[in-house]
This record gives C-alpha cells, sequence and structure tokens, in this order.
C-alpha cells in the first residue's frame, strides 16, 4: 500500500513558555511513498523525521496536512485501528512477557473475524519469529537476550499482523558496529521477502543510502530533497544535502567564478559555462580528485593513507574551507606527487557549486 | 571477593545484637509463655505447662467476636483500599491540570492527626444530644431514618470502622501506585496501541502487570496491618471494644494485659500467637500467589 503525505505540518507549543511561540517539528511534508519500497527518513537529530514517523503511525496528531493510506484518510484514525508496525529505538518489547507472548500480542488485539484461532495465533507467530530467525528463543523474556536478538524480536512482532506501512525508529542505533551493519542486510531482505511498505527512520546517511529504495533528507522539518540514493549523491539540491550526505563527507573550498571558469585560489580549474562572475561555494567529492602530473590543481601533501582497497592523499589548499581535505584514489598509484606537493585534475560531475550566501545549488549550463 | 568473611559478621553484629533482644527474644519469651498457664509477672510464678491457654482463647466468645471483626476488616478494607488507590492513581496519572493540587489532597488524610481524624468521623456519624450527625442529617434528607453509627447496630459500626481504615491507608497506597504509575515508560503503552491494544488492553496486559511489585507491596502490607488494626477501632469506638462488640485481635491480646480484665499474660500470649500464626499463613499464601502473578524486572 502507497503511503502519501500532503502538507503534513507538526507545530509543539515551545516549551520555554515564556518565549511563547511554537516549535515547527515538521513543516510542510508532502511525498508518496511508493508501494512496496522501503523509504529511508534522514536527517540530523531532531530534524524532525521521528515526528513523521510518529505522525504516520497515529501516535501524534499532525497539526495540519493529511495522511493517506492507499486512497483511505486515516488522518483521524486512532493508532489502534491503522494497522501499522512500529519498532521503536529502543525496541520497547513488554519485559513481563516471553518472546512468543510479546509477538503474539497483536494478534490477540484483533477483532471479530480478523481474530485467528489460538492455534494459527501461535502459528504465525512462530513463522513470523522463523522470519527473523529467532524460532529458538520463544520462551525467553527480552531481559535475556541481546540487542541484537531485541531488535529481532520486535520485528517479529511488528511484521506479525501483516502491517499495510512497517516504520522502523533508529533500529540500529542500539547495535555494535558489526551487529549494525548485518541487521541491516536483514532489514532489506525481510522487506523484500514481506514485499511490506517500510519507511526506516535514521540519522546515519550511510544506513540510510545502502538499503533504501529512495531516501528523504530532512532538516529543521523540512524536506531538502528525496529520491533514488545514488540520484541524491550525485546532485545534491543544496549543500546542506551535499555536506550530509557522503563518507568521508564533501571537501569545501572557497572559490570564484571569472569569465566563465572556477578558480580556486590562483588555480584556474574547471570551465563553468553560464555561470556569472562572483564567489561560489565549492564543493569537491574525495573520489572528484584525479592526480596527475600537469593537474591544474596544485595541492600541498601532508601524508598518504593506505587503507586497503584505497588511499587517501591528506592535503592541504589555500582556498579549502578546513585545514586538510582528503581525496581518494582506488589504485595505489601516487603518481602526481612530487615531495609535499601534489597536482589534480578535477572530475567536473564531482564538483558542484552552492551559492555562498544561501547554499543553493548552482549548475552550469551543459557542455 | 572472600565470601564468608568474618568480618562482614563483626559489623552485623550491632543490628544482630539489637534485633535479638528486641524482637527475637520478646518473640521467643511470648511463645513460651502462651504455654504457660497462669503465668504472673511479679512473682514469675505459672501453675503448669499445656496448651490450655489456647483452648481458653478460642473458647473465649470476645476473642472469636475480635476474630471475626478482624477478618471482616481485613477482607473488606484490603480489597477496597488497594483498588479505589489504583482506581484514584490511574486518574491522577491521566491528568495534567490540577494534578498536584489533587495529590496534596489525597495525601491529606497520611499528616493528619489521628485524634483530628477521629474528630471528623464523630461530626459525620455521632449521635448526641443536639445532632444525629452529618450523615444522619444527609439521610433524613433522602428520606431515611437516623441510624446510630458508633454505637447501634453491628453493621454500622462496622461500615464506620471499615470507612475510617480505608480512609486512613489509602493516601499512602495512592503515593505508591502514582510513582509506580509514574515509572512505568511512556514507550510501552504507545507500543501497545501500535500493535492495536484497545485502553482496557493497554491496562490490564501492560500497566498492571508491570505495576505489579508496588501492588503486591501494598497487598502484602495491607493484609499485615490491617489484622493489626487497633488504634482505628479505640478512635472510634472507645477503650472497651469488648462492650462495643468492636474489639480486635490486638485489642484483645492489650486487654488481656492491661485492660479491665488484665493480668492474664498467658492469655494475651496465646492470643498473639495465634495473630502471628494467622499472618504468617496469609503472607506465605500471598507470596505463593505472587510467584505467579507478580512481574519483577
Amino acid at each position: 500500500m502507497n503511503v502519501t503525505l500532503q502538507h503534513l505540518t507538526k507545530r509543539f507549543p515551545n516549551r520555554n513558555k515564556k518565549q511563547g511561540g511554537e516549535v515547527v517539528a515538521v513543516d510542510d511534508f508532502t511525498y508518496e511513498i511508493p508501494d512496496g519500497k522501503l523509504v529511508g527518513l534522514l536527517g540530523p537529530s531532531g530534524c524532525g523525521k521521528s515526528t513523521t514517523l510518529y505522525m504516520i503511525c497515529g501516535l501524534q496528531a499532525p497539526t495540519a496536512g493529511k495522511i493517506f493510506f492507499g486512497d483511505k484518510d486515516v488522518t483521524d484514525l486512532p493508532t489502534e485501528n491503522r494497522g501499522v508496525g512500529l519498532v521503536f529505538q529502543n525496541y520497547a518489547l513488554y519485559p513481563h512477557m516471553t518472546v512468543l507472548q510479546n509477538i503474539l500480542f497483536p494478534l490477540e488485539n484483533l477483532k471479530g473475524k480478523d481474530r485467528p484461532g489460538k492455534a494459527e495465533m501461535v502459528r504465525r507467530a512462530t513463522e513470523a519469529a522463523r522470519l527473523v530467525q529467532i524460532e529458538g528463543l520463544l520462551d525467553r523474556k527480552p531481559s535475556e537476550m541481546s540487542g541484537g536478538q531485541q531488535q529481532r524480536v520486535a520485528i517479529a512482532r511488528a511484521l506479525v499482523k501483516m502491517p499495510s506501512v512497517l516504520l522502523l525508529d533508529e533500529p540500529l542505533s542500539n547495535l555494535d558496529a558489526r551487529l549494525r551493519l548485518q541487521t541491516r542486510e536483514e532489514i532489506r531482505r525481510i522487506q523484500r521477502e514481506t514485499g511490506i511498505t517500510t519507511v526506516f527512520v535514521t540519522h546515519d546517511q550511510e544506513e540510510a543510502m545502502s538499503i533504501s529504495d529512495e531516501i528523504v533528507v530532512m532538516k529543521e522539518g523540512v524536506v531538502q530533497q528525496t529520491g533514488k540514493p545514488q540520484a541524491v549523491y550525485d546532485d545534491p539540491a543544496n549543500l546542506f544535502v551535499a555536506k550530509f550526505l557522503g563518507t568521508p563527507p564533501i571537501n569545501l573550498f572557497d572559490g570564484r567564478v571569472e569569465g566563465e571558469w572556477l578558480y580556486l585560489g590562483t588555480d584556474k580549474v574547471l570551465p563553468v559555462p553560464g555561470l556569472s562572475d562572483g564567489s561560489v561555494t565549492v564543493g569537491i567529492r574525495p573520489e572528484g580528485f584525479v592526480p596527475e602530473e600537469n593537474g591544474p590543481l596544485c595541492c600541498g601533501l601532508n601524508r598518504l593513507e593506505v587503507m586497503g582497497r584505497d588511499v587517501s592523499f591528506l592535503c592541504t589548499h589555500a582556498g579549502c574551507q578546513t585545514d586538510t581535505f582528503r581525496a581518494i584514489r582506488q589504485s595505489d598509484g601516487t603518481e602526481g606527487t612530487h615531495g609535499n606537493a601534489v597536482r589534480f585534475r578535477l572530475k567536473s560531475a564531482k564538483v558542484l557549486l552552492f551559492d555562498p550566501e544561501t547554499g543553493a545549488r548552482l549548475r552550469p549550463r551543459e557542455a | 571477593m572472600e565470601k564468608n568473611n568474618p568480618k562482614g559478621f563483626l559489623y552485623l553484629l550491632p543490628a544482630f545484637l539489637f534485633l535479638g533482644f528486641f524482637l527475637v527474644y520478646p518473640l521467643i519469651d511470648v511463645f513460651v509463655y502462651s504455654f504457660q498457664e497462669n503465668y504472673n509477672f511479679a512473682s514469675q510464678t505459672y501453675t503448669g505447662v499445656g496448651l490450655y491457654n489456647y483452648a481458653y482463647v478460642l473458647h473465649d466468645p470476645y476473642f472469636l467476636q475480635a476474630l471475626k471483626n478482624t477478618f471482616l476488616l481485613v477482607l473488606i478494607t484490603v480489597p477496597l483500599s488497594t483498588g479505589l488507590a489504583l482506581l484514584i492513581s490511574l486518574c491522577l496519572s491521566s491528568i495534567q491540570k490540577l494534578r498536584e493540587l489533587f495529590q496534596t489532597i489525597f495525601f491529606l488524610p497520611y499528616v493528619t492527626n489521628t485524634l483530628a481524624v477521629g474528630l471528623v468521623f464523630m461530626i459525620l456519624f455521632r449521635k448526641t444530644a443536639y445532632s444525629d450527625g452529618f450523615v444522619n442529617l444527609i439521610l433524613n434528607a433522602l428520606g431515611f431514618a437516623s441510624v446510630d453509627f458508633l454505637s447501634g447496630p453491628y453493621w454500622a459500626k462496622m461500615l464506620v470502622l471499615c470507612l475510617y481504615t480505608v480512609w486512613i491507608v489509602m493516601p499512602f497506597k495512592i503515593l505508591i501506585l502514582t510513582s509506580a504509575l509514574a515509572s512505568v515508560d511512556q514507550t510501552y503503552r504507545n507500543a501497545a496501541r501500535v500493535d492495536g491494544a484497545s485502553k482496557g488492553r493497554i491496562f490490564w496486559r501492560i500497566t498492571l502487570p508491570m505495576i505489579s511489585p508496588s501492588l503486591f507491596y501494598l497487598v502484602i502490607t495491607g493484609f499485615i496491618g490491617a489484622f493489626k488494626a487497633y488504634s482505628d477501632a479505640v478512635a472510634l469506638f472507645g477503650t472497651d471494644l469488648n462492650a462495643a462488640g468492636m474489639n480486635t485481635i490486638v485489642g484483645y491480646v492489650y486487654d488481656m494485659l492491661y485492660g479491665n480484665a488484665g493480668g492474664y499474660p498467658s492469655y494475651a500470649s496465646a492470643a498473639a500467637i495465634l495473630l502471628f500464626a494467622i499472618v504468617l499463613t496469609i503472607t506465605c499464601i500471598n507470596l505463593l500467589v505472587s510467584k505467579k502473578h507478580v512481574h519483577y524486572v
């Protein structure tokens, strides 16, 4: 089932009553979550992504706007009747129930003809447990399990009633790095197997990029950009999105445009047809640097980091906004380096220009 | 850490001595007295050893009356006060405005002097030459005849005693239960709502099990407290409880020691041991029941 958000807005009264006014958590969010897809809601802490999730599941009522599940307006439908599954950040497993009882609970709440018999309930709960590979732990209490196991139980509990939408609120944040990597693949697999429309909230861009069909980048309650992860990464709408996506992060330079050429410091690096003269903020992805004997960008080289499959050049440049910047090459070639200096050619697709005042993207005319 | 470190026992010694002197020794002493016939404090003499004291106490109509009163009091007030306290705590935790005001009001009886409370109950229930008491005024206004609550029929006296007890013990229970309810993470209730549970089911399946340790604590202490009731009855019916027919087991023990019929430590000891046995049995039953229904997390 596709989920449509129309002009969804949530305002909270300001905590500090003396200041008065309101805090806008989510501002005019319009988006359609496609049927059967996994969508990542991405943004820094406090950007309104969890609030959006709570509005979709009905635990918080929107101040304005509408929510549709398919064609059905569910904006005023109470949570318990929405039929959504939600995995909480801390899992919220009922501590006094066993794993089986936890998974059975949503089924026991069904009413009327939807309510299966006891044997059927146990069969479906066991099936959900098998899907997340915890069928051997059904008699345990939540306190007797590791974080990863608890997380699986939470997913099984959310899935067992075959929800129309599955919502995950930072489900991996309590897991260690290795388990996080493994579990996100599991989530992807389970989502593919069940085909349930899934919304996944995270502040970790790598997590969102790796498993989402589409991502929504939010900042201070406002949607910045939506789209396929790679498309958003390659073609960010503004400086915030460019900075938020990518590890290592994008390198930022103060540059200027003169006569349709981009200058970094005194280096004349790229033609930028159609852009008027003036200063610009330049973002260059770490993979956008190509070391070359006669490359136009002339930098100081602090050191090389050889990290298995790729090499990082830690460089300095007068125009760079940070002390050093990082260029990454897949080969272990160190061509272009001369002692403490290195010259780069820039891949034009990896060089992104932004208005230094507004952060809006500036696009040169296609050559 | 070395276990069974003799130093540890040394540190425990002061507490052991204190408890032994003031708790264990008297308990054993009372147990011994209860088997000594006609024990006399002054001369430290007794006439025989046996079960005579128990036989006497168990055939004493005053003791049987006290037993009946105490059991009625326990069976009525413990469930009633705990249930009401739970209801009030639930209401308190679901409101935001005026919550602190109500919390204070409900806690007032706890910090009020027993005599002042007794006076309030006098005004409510006592028949005097000038007035039949406030409750009777209301009954009259509704078209019912006056009832002599404090020296009239048994059920009226029992009603007042139960009301008094419930009113006295509720504040503490409300205090414990509101804090227990506040400590239940809202996330669990949210999760249950997402899981499609109605308000009633959330209460029975989530909230109640999660506050069950506090509830169990209140039931156990409530049972023990109600079995040991005495001062409440005195506040309402005066010191001659046997005459009023409202004596309790503790009252009976006291009367046997110091009351009008006083000077019978052997009977008092036997009655005290009987009370001890009853409370112990009930507490054991409570503990057994709790194994199944109380969830410590």
